[in-house]
């Protein structure tokens, strides 16, 4: 679709969004976990409205950081194919990619869901490494929601490789799942002039001005933030998005029962 | 003997035979091999008279002379307007096409076209190598102001307008929307407010879903009856 920011304005202006929904209202949220089985220790697959993600976990061993010897870790990567959208090019990760990348990895090591403890194999010599990787293969807006929850039911369906000796086999799937103990829940609250809304589409975060982006666990606690756009946010702005994403957030975690 | 192997408006594959014998004419989206006529594109089979064409489901735009299209401003140069017609290349709108007007030495092109704009425009020549040639010089041709624009396939535009304009009229009559389509399978839109609009592009992507059922016209009143109701409640 095509719309003008200027069009964009007056249609928010009035209280309206362009698809008919509420300034609160998520598109329908569709979480299918475990949709490589074979290939990845842990996989997932989530639709927000037409924007679609896919995660899989792979594990590896590796050597633990100097200053951390008993704990483990993740990498996220996040890849934006062209076949997603026609804003994306091929080649090495844009600003964009690096930047869902970051806040993924953020909420989930932040919040200290995933216990790094867990991850270790043998202390100061063998850890577990968990690779993230994100792939939206088709982007209608709402990207850093969409793939932070493809993250987390990828981690939520993840069980450890069987290890055998230092050798991982990968072929068959162990019966522990990983240390997951927490769930920190991502909601995105975008600015467009004066009002905020959730869940954008593609045409809504281009004339947005600016968006932040907050994690928080069950108990309310919020664990990580990332603003973006190009708009200044005041203290007060930034309290109302808080108390958005408290709201949504309650009604997103019933899709990670 | 000719005769004709498939049925009127059956899909057919690439590869498969739709005729047999010299009577029958390859038309779009066929070619002759041999005595036969052979499909190389997926689409619904047309055979009016002796020629025998594909009407694919669907598709990119291809452009032709004499196209009227909605077109996105995409960049400018010292003397012309380069635009996004939904094909692979722009289409490049030259200082004389674009407006009747007389333009002084040093005018700023900006006040007549900006990057972003969306325009109606009429496809002017389209050399062999493919770069399109666009005016502004025609009746009807504009730049559009406010509204959606929403795309479906180039293909199923017909459908949309139906016969004489009927569909498009009817969709216009039930939303109070203001439509155009364009032949590259854009369609402008705006309504009095939003939900009109939405209405309007529900029932385009209806009838593009549906385009190769009958009874089209009918199911699209009924369907802009029904969820009008609604949003009047």
């Amino acid at each position: 679709m095509i719309v003008s920011k200027e069009y964009m304005e007056s249609i928010i202006d009035q209280n309206k969004r362009i698809d008919g929904r509420k300034f609160d209202e998520y598109r329908k949220i569709e979480v299918e976990y475990g949709i490589s089985p074979k290939s990845a220790e842990g996989s997932a697959r989530v639709k927000i409205g037409d924007t679609e993600v896919l995660a899989g976990i792979k594990m590896e061993l590796g050597t633990p950081f100097s200053d951390k010897p008993d704990e483990g870790s993740i990498m996220v990567n996040v890849e934006l194919i062209p076949m997603a959208s026609s804003l994306f090019e091929s080649g090495p990760p844009s600003i964009n990619a690096i930047e869902l990348a970051r806040v993924t990895d953020r909420g989930i090591r932040e919040s200290k869901a995933l216990d790094f403890k867990k991850l270790c194999v043998r202390e100061g010599e063998k850890v577990w490494l968990v690779f993230i990787d994100i792939y939206p293969i088709n982007a209608d807006g709402n990207l850093f929601d969409a793939c932070y929850m493809a993250a987390l039911a990828a981690i939520k369906d993840a069980n450890f490789p069987v290890l055998e000796g230092d050798k991982i086999n990968y072929k068959e799937k162990g019966k522990e799942k990983l240390p997951l103990t927490k769930m920190p829940i991502s909601c995105t609250v975008w600015m467009i002039g004066e009002k905020f809304l959730v869940d954008p589409t593609q045409e809504e975060e281009l004339a947005s001005d600016a968006r932040l982006s907050i994690v928080i666990l069950e108990n309310g606690k919020i664990c990580a933030m990332q603003k973006g756009g190009s708009m200044a946010l005041r203290a007060e702005e930034i309290f109302k998005m808080i108390d958005i994403a408290e709201e949504k957030t309650k009604e997103i975690r019933r899709y990670f029962k | 003997m000719s005769k004709l192997v498939v049925v009127e408006k059956q899909i057919v594959v690439p590869g498969e035979i739709l005729a047999e014998g010299m009577d029958f004419l390859p038309g779009k989206g066929t070619f002759r091999e041999g005595e036969n006529i052979i499909a190389s594109r997926l689409g619904l089979v047309n055979a009016s008279g002796r020629v025998v064409q594909i009407v694919p489901l669907a598709g990119k735009y291809l452009p032709k002379r004499d196209d009227t299209i909605i077109g996105v401003v995409k960049d400018m140069s010292y003397s012309s307007w380069f635009v996004d017609v939904g094909y692979p290349y722009e289409g490049s709108l030259s200082m004389k096409d674009a407006t009747a007007e007389f333009i002084e030495r040093g005018a700023s092109l900006s006040d007549y076209f900006a990057v972003g704009d969306v325009i109606i425009t009429k496809v002017a020549n389209v050399t062999k190598e493919g770069n399109i040639d666009l005016t502004m010089k025609a009746p009807g041709l504009r730049k559009l102001n406010g509204g959606r624009v929403i795309e479906i396939t180039p293909f199923k535009i017909p459908r949309v307008v139906g016969k004489q304009g009927s569909m498009i009229g009817l969709i216009k009559d039930k939303t109070g929307c203001t439509l155009f389509a364009g032949q590259n399978g854009r369609i402008w839109i705006r309504g009095s407010s939003p939900e009109a609009e939405k209405l309007a592009t529900d029932a385009i992507y209806l009838i593009a879903e549906k385009a190769h059922t009958s009874g089209l016209t009918e199911r699209v009143g009924e369907f802009l009856e029904k969820n009008k109701l609604e949003n009047q409640k």
